[in-house]
């Protein structure tokens, strides 16, 4: 923007702007957020039917931070904790997925429920359509192996390269499982280095750990 | 730019615009289809495109679309001799506030000057290219538009509804 057009911004009588701003009921607050929130609620759902939405968003607490939720018209395309920057994942989302991007508790109800059964304890798999187009190639085959790993027990990344007909791509299966778009619920944190420690996770190891140790305890 | 940031920081204005032409939930049906229209050009929006003002040029026809299907639907009614009974809403904000009557009783151009500009922020060289007018008239309108403001913030509030049945009976009988 010019200077021409910053200059003759309003600067006089903000008691004006201040009384208009009270007569429609737009003062920054609580009410407005709400009602802000609402509106942004219908909008993703007329925006849903009219499909001019390319993903939707949320996000959800959890013993492992706030999760972000995202979702295509087709199902849940990413998963990401507050370490990978959720702004910042969701311009990336933007531009790998596409712009119009909207935020709707609504929409993404059911996985945020199935994540906090999950962490609950009462929720072994995920019963979630997913939607895989931010994972291709070997990282795919590797990713859509995993929940053979069943809950509550780990393997080694040497073993998911066999299982997944590369036996020696054990480097490649790190990077597969350590970017996986959609953690938590393609269960990556149950690949784990031969030593037993638990190596490299989008959430931070300690994250990984987290993981590891809830259902070691509901499996006990 | 992802859409929902273009939500989160314009939001409010959009809101403000639709609230001061039109009643609430008219307003938030013109804010919806205000944000659905942007979401259908979004992908294609020039980079360099003024968005704020792009949106308010939107919520502003959205809602003078709504003002003017309301004057059609009232038309009939001139030809009986009581005049139209005026929305619930009218009188919920007569008795609210007489401050949007007397924006909403403005001439279209002080109108403009005063929703677009001192309440939605815009500049005048803004309200200038949104509507089509030339800035030294945005100008003046915006200075005649808060003057009449204050005439009517500062009177009683019969005289500030008084112009309006004056208005109404004017369009009337034309």
């Amino acid at each position: 923007m010019n200077d021409a057009t910053t200059a003759d911004r309003p600067t006089d009588d903000g008691s004006v702007r201040e009384r208009l701003v009270g007569a429609t009921g737009t003062r920054p607050g609580p009410a407005l957020d709400a009602h802000l929130d609402e509106l942004r609620d219908r909008l993703a759902d007329q925006a849903a039917s009219a499909r001019t939405v390319d993903v939707f968003w949320r996000t959800v607490t959890s013993p492992v931070g706030s999760l972000l939720l995202c979702a295509t018209d087709v199902g849940l395309v990413r998963v990401a904790f507050e370490v990978e920057g959720h702004d910042a994942v969701l311009d990336r989302v933007g531009v790998q997925v596409g712009p119009r991007v909207l935020r709707s508790p609504r929409r993404l109800d059911a996985a945020a429920a199935e994540i906090d059964e999950y962490f609950a304890g009462r929720r072994r798999d995920f019963d979630l359509v997913l939607d895989r187009r931010l994972s291709r190639g070997f990282q795919r085959t590797v990713l859509e192996h995993l929940p053979e790993i069943p809950y509550g027990r780990t393997a080694s990344y040497a073993s998911v390269a066999s299982a997944s007909g590369s036996p020696r791509a054990v480097r490649a299966v790190g990077t597969a499982c350590a970017t996986n778009p959609l953690p938590v619920v393609v269960p990556c944190h149950r690949v784990v280095r031969s030593d037993g420690t638990p190596g490299r996770y989008r959430g931070g190891e300690a994250a990984k750990a987290v993981l590891i140790g809830l259902e070691s305890e509901v499996v006990a | 730019m992802i859409f929902d940031r273009v939500v989160e920081l314009h939001g409010t204005t959009v809101l403000r615009v639709c609230r001061a032409l039109l009643d609430p939930i008219e307003a938030d049906d013109a804010w919806s289809e205000t944000f659905l229209a942007a979401l259908v050009a979004w992908p294609d929006l020039p980079a360099d495109v003024n968005v704020e003002a792009w949106l308010v040029t939107v919520a502003r026809r959205k809602a003078l679309d709504v003002v003017r299907a309301r004057g059609r639907r009232a038309q009939p009614v001139e030809h009986v001799p009581e005049p139209p009974a005026p929305p619930p809403f009218d009188e919920v904000v007569a008795r609210d506030d007489a401050l949007l009557r007397a924006v909403r009783a403005l001439p279209a151009g002080q109108r403009d000057a005063v929703v677009l500009h001192h309440l939605a922020g815009l500049s005048h060289l803004e309200v200038a290219e949104l509507t089509g007018r030339s800035h030294a008239a945005c100008r003046r309108a915006s200075a005649d538009g808060l003057a009449a403001l204050r005439r009517a913030l500062v009177s009683p509030p019969e005289a500030v509804l008084a112009p309006t049945p004056a208005t109404r009976l004017e369009g009337a009988t034309r």
